[in-house]
Formats: structure tokens, C-alpha cells, sequence
């Protein structure tokens, strides 16, 4: 079903993130939000960025996506700079943002639409099932509970064969026993397919189950204040005492002190 | 059905049957219509109110169950107007005739009548149309390029306050004919509340949809397509109701005052003649016709708008 999925192979991309700033409002009410925050993610790399709420995570995704142009720095894929947005470096939104008057599967195909690939239909069938939306092909979006909404959006995403996938919170909607089946399919393809994915998540558990790396970010404006390797070996286990003492490591450097790290 | 229906139908034969039984056997008091086609009319609905009582316990029935107490309640007042017309001729003629009287104009005017429709809908078709496309395609433009609004805005509005019917002298010798002029002045009518809904429904667009549709690689061609367009229909459909109301004004009055042909003429004709019965016949046409058409448009709205939760059931 997994491989099914992504029929075709997409080579990873490395991205590389330079000194970049970024401030929102003009020069009378200015809103720093990333401060000089440079990483590199090698191609097939899945990074979790860690951080407060309101620090610019998703800021940071809607720039290496090409939305927005830093304020200051440079983003590059592949050491070629970002210029604008690109169907092979996909942003998952944090809200589902379905197109309200497409059934679940036109939404899925609009990828393929828009790039004018005819023979998607069987790739659209294949991404739902794996999201558990196979019986839904059909409905409208005001149909789906939120965690379903989230889930077509996954599978949105995911049907076009991105090299660079940015995630911003894809399964925060969702129950955590489906969480934990999205995690394993994400895992399982990530591993698959080698494509690099940069992960943006509230979940310490989550990144320390799907990340290589973890950057944990500081209040805005955001500033990387930890970059963590995160070498466990497969399968990850939440009791693994090398888990928790990174759990804790993380939790830690996110200001929760004692109280939660134990 | 429960009984409360039924008792409605039943009341409904009982009105019916007295509205026939007041026209057919009492003499009138003026001038008699030539044929008594509301005696065969109220007699029919009569038995259709009876059958509707039998038939009030299939479900098929059950969507009109309810319009029993309107239909008694039409039958109490045609039997009353007939009284006061015909019977006793308390309202005076010509202004006021009878329902026999307005009912026999169908039976020797219906080709006139027929005619007229016609005309009218020559007129009122095209130029709605014409209206609806025009307004929607400027105001994607005026909605999707600050260009398009820079110019468009002045225009919207100094001219777009003005009735359209204001324009007719100017239509009408610019226009070669009557019919032409008519059909710009509806567009006009049309095109104006349809441009300005539209380009304010492209401004209200959640900017992030176009976020998601560019990361999924879509053109500004696909854009508008496949998001612009299906988000304004809502704003769209209000658009065209405002036009459509406005089209039916401009249609009448520019047929009063200019064709030879068209309902609004007919009015003017009957008036001309002091034939008000066939003036009221043409009314009630009119009112069939015009809520027909706006009818059809709530129908293709909700067939436009399947997806949108909020969409009004009419
Ligand atoms: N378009 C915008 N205009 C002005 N300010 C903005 C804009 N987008 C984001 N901000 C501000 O930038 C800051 C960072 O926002 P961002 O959405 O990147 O945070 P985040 O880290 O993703 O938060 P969360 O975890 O709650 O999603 C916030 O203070 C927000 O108010
Ligand atoms: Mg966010």
C-alpha cells in the first residue's frame, strides 16, 4: 500500500537555510520573527523544528516553500536559490485549506491538475486509501471532521511526488491512535522514497519518533537554540531510556523545566 | 397525513364548490362575459381538493399537504371578489371586473397574450445574458487586477447609482430599434450589480487559497479558474438576483413606452381600451412568469452551489 502509493521514486533534495531574517509590518510597528537562523537538511533528511507557539515556525516553512522572500538571507534546494514556490517542495498548511467546492478526491488531484498529469486518478485512489479516506472520495469538504480535512490534506500533498515535503503540524488534528498510523505511513515512505522532509511539529514525541534532527527554536523571534542529532536506531521505542533522556533533553531546552522533564 | 391537512382539502372543496355554485347561479349585475370558464375552473378545483383529501395518505402527496389552507383560503376570495364584481357590482366597472371576466381573456386573448410573452422574453433573455456576462467578466478583472479596478471603480461609481431606464432616450436613438435598445438597457441593468458582487466576491477570497493552489503548481489562469471563479458564485448568484429584478422593471417600462410588441405593451394596450380585465390577466401572467424565471435561477443556484453549506434552501 505504501509503495503503492508513491509509484514513483523522488529523489530527495537537500535545502539550505543562510542567515535568514524576517520581520512582518513596516518600519513604524515591526514584528521580528526569525533572527539569523541558518541550517542545512541533507537530501533524504527528515528535520522536526521544535519551538513556542508564535515564534515563526510557519513562517520559516512558507519561505524555503517560495511564498514569501526572507527579509534577509537565502534559502536554496539543491544549492539553487529559492524563487518562488514549486510543486517538487511542498507546504502542508498547518489548517487543511481544502477548496471547499471540490469533492475530497478532485482536491487530492489538483496537484496533478494544475501540472496538467491526465493519468492521476489511480495515484489520487491510492493516496486516500492510505490516509484512510477511501470512502470519501466523493464527499465535500464541509462533510469531513477536522482530523479528516487534515488527513485529505496530507494525502494532497503527498500524491505529487514531492522532493522537499514541509509539514507544519500535519497530524495536530488528529486522534492518537490514527496519529500514530499517519506517523508510521510518514516514516515508512520518508524512508522508502528519500525525500526530505522538514517538520514542524508541538509534539516533542512525534519528532523524536520521525526526525533525524530536532532544532528547538527560541520565543520570536526565532532563533535555533538547540540542534540535536537524533541518531536512535529503528524501530524507536517511547520507553527506550535513550528516548526519554532526549525527550527530556528537548523538553528542558523548551523552558519546561523540572516539572514535566522528569 | 395527519388530519389537519385533510380538513384543509376539505374546507377547500366546500370554498370551491360555493365559489362555482356564486358564479354559475346567480344573475349578474353588468355586463356578462361571454363564456363562464371560472364556474368549470372553480367546479375542477373542487374535485381536485377532493381527491387531494383521499389522496392525503400516500406519501407522494406529502409535499404539497401543506398548501391546503392557501388553496381554501383562494377559494373564499375568488367566491368573494365574484360577489362583489359581477353579483352586485358594489366595485365599479371597468375598473374592477370580475374573476369570470379576467378568466375569459385567457380564453379569447390567449394567442395575443401568447404573443406578447414571447416578445418579452426575446428581450428580456438576451439581454440578461449579455448583462450577466459582461458584469461577471468585469468584475473577475476588477477583483483579480488593481488595473482593471483603477478604472473600473469611477465608472461603477458615477454610472451604476443611475436606473438603467434613465438611459432609455439616449438608447433609443442610438439603437435602431426599439428592441435592441431594450435588450442594451436590460444588460445594463444586469451587468452592474452583477460586476460589482462579482469583483467584491474576488476580494474576499481567503489569500491563502491561492498559497495552496501556487505550491500545487498552479498557473494564474488555473487560479482563476478553478478558485476565483467557483468562490465568487455565491456573490455571483446574489449579482444576477438584484439584475434580474432590475431587468424585469426596465423590460416593462421600456416596452410601455416604446414597442409595439411585449407585456408591457399589452398593459398600455388594455389601459388604452379600458379593458382592465385583460389588463389584470396580463398582471397575473407577468407575476407567473417573473417568479418562473426567478425560481429557476434559486434552482441553478442551488445546483451551482451543492458544496457551500450555508446556500439557502429556498
Ligand atoms: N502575514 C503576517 N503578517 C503579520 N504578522 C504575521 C504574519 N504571519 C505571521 N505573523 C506573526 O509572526 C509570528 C510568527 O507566526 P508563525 O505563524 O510563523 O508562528 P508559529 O511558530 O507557526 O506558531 P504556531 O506554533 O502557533 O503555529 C506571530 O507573532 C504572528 O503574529
Ligand atoms: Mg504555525
Amino acid at each position: 500500500m505504501v509503495s503503492a502509493a508513491m509509484a514513483t521514486p523522488a529523489a530527495g533534495a537537500s535545502v539550505q537555510v543562510r542567515a535568514v531574517s524576517h520581520a512582518f509590518g513596516d518600519a513604524a510597528r515591526r514584528l521580528p520573527v526569525l533572527d539569523d537562523v541558518s541550517f542545512d537538511v541533507a537530501a533524504g533528511e527528515t528535520v522536526a523544528l521544535l519551538g513556542p507557539s508564535g515564534c515563526g515556525k510557519s513562517t520559516l516553512l512558507r519561505l524555503v516553500a517560495g511564498l514569501d522572500a526572507p527579509g534577509a538571507g537565502r534559502i536554496g534546494v539543491d544549492h539553487v536559490r529559492v524563487a518562488g514556490p514549486d510543486p517538487s517542495r511542498l507546504l502542508m498548511f498547518q489548517d487543511p485549506l481544502l477548496l471547499p467546492w471540490r469533492t475530497v478526491e478532485a482536491n487530492v488531484a489538483y496537484g496533478l491538475q494544475a501540472r496538467g498529469i491526465r493519468d492521476g486518478l489511480e495515484r489520487v485512489g491510492r493516496a486516500l486509501r492510505l490516509v484512510g479516506l477511501g470512502d470519501f472520495a466523493g464527499a465535500y469538504p464541509h462533510e469531513l471532521s477536522g482530523g479528516m480535512a487534515q488527513r485529505a490534506s496530507f494525502a494532497r500533498a503527498l500524491v505529487n511526488h514531492p522532493r522537499v515535503l514541509l509539514l507544519d503540524e500535519p497530524f495536530g488534528k488528529l486522534d492518537s491512535l490514527t496519529r500514530m498510523t499517519m506517523q508510521e505511513e510518514l516514516l515508512a515512505l520518508a524512508r522508502r522514497h528519500a525525500f526530505t522532509t522538514v517538520l514542524v511539529t508541538h509534539d516533542v514525541e512525534e519528532a523524536l519518533l520521525l526526525a533525524t534532527r530536532v532544532l528547538v527554536f527560541s520565543p520570536r523571534p526565532a532563533r535555533i537554540i538547540r540542534d540535536i542529532d537524533n541518531g536512535l536506531p529503528f524501530p524507536r521505542l517511547r520507553d527506550d531510556p535513550a528516548f526519554i533522556a532526549r525527550r527530556r533533553e528537548i523538553l528542558i531546552a523548551l523552558g519546561h523545566g523540572e516539572e514535566f522533564a522528569r | 397525513m395527519s388530519d389537519a391537512p385533510r380538513r384543509a382539502f376539505a374546507a377547500g372543496v366546500a370554498a370551491w364548490a360555493a365559489a362555482a355554485a356564486v358564479t354559475g347561479l346567480l344573475a349578474d349585475h353588468g355586463r356578462v362575459p361571454a363564456g363562464r370558464p371560472l364556474v368549470e375552473l372553480a367546479a375542477a378545483v373542487a374535485v381536485l381538493c377532493g381527491l387531494a383529501a383521499l389522496a392525503g395518505r400516500f406519501a407522494w402527496f406529502a409535499p404539497v399537504a401543506h398548501q391546503g389552507r392557501r388553496v381554501a383560503a383562494l377559494g373564499v376570495a375568488v367566491a368573494a371578489w365574484e360577489i362583489v364584481t359581477a353579483k352586485t357590482g358594489w366595485l365599479p366597472l371597468p375598473f374592477f371586473p370580475s374573476p369570470q371576466a379576467v378568466l375569459d381573456v385567457y380564453r379569447v386573448d390567449s394567442a395575443r397574450l401568447a404573443q406578447s410573452v414571447f416578445s418579452s422574453l426575446l428581450i428580456l433573455v438576451p439581454g440578461f445574458a449579455l448583462g450577466a456576462v459582461t458584469g461577471f467578466l468585469a468584475g473577475l478583472a476588477m477583483g483579480w487586477s488593481p488595473e482593471a479596478r483603477y478604472w473600473g471603480h469611477p465608472v461603477i461609481r458615477l454610472l451604476g447609482p443611475l436606473p438603467s431606464i434613465a438611459w432609455l432616450p439616449v438608447a433609443l436613438f442610438v439603437f435602431p430599434t426599439i428592441a435592441s435598445a431594450s435588450i442594451f438597457l436590460i444588460a445594463l441593468a444586469t451587468a452592474f450589480p452583477v460586476a460589482v458582487l462579482t469583483a467584491s466576491g474576488v476580494t474576499l477570497v481567503d489569500s491563502r487559497l491561492y498559497d495552496v493552489g501556487r505550491t500545487l503548481g498552479a498557473s494564474n489562469g488555473f487560479l482563476i479558474r478553478t478558485i476565483v471563479i467557483p468562490a465568487t458564485l455565491p456573490h455571483l448568484f446574489v449579482g444576477l438576483f438584484m439584475g434580474l429584478g432590475a431587468s424585469f422593471i426596465v423590460l416593462i417600462v421600456a416596452e410601455m413606452l416604446g414597442a409595439k410588441a411585449g407585456l408591457g405593451w399589452y398593459l398600455q394596450w388594455a389601459q388604452g381600451w379600458a379593458a382592465y380585465a385583460n389588463l389584470y390577466a396580463a398582471l397575473a401572467v407577468m407575476s407567473v412568469l417573473f417568479s418562473g424565471l426567478t425560481m429557476a435561477l434559486f434552482a441553478a443556484r442551488r445546483r451551482a452551489l451543492r458544496w457551500n453549506r450555508e446556500t439557502v434552501q429556498w
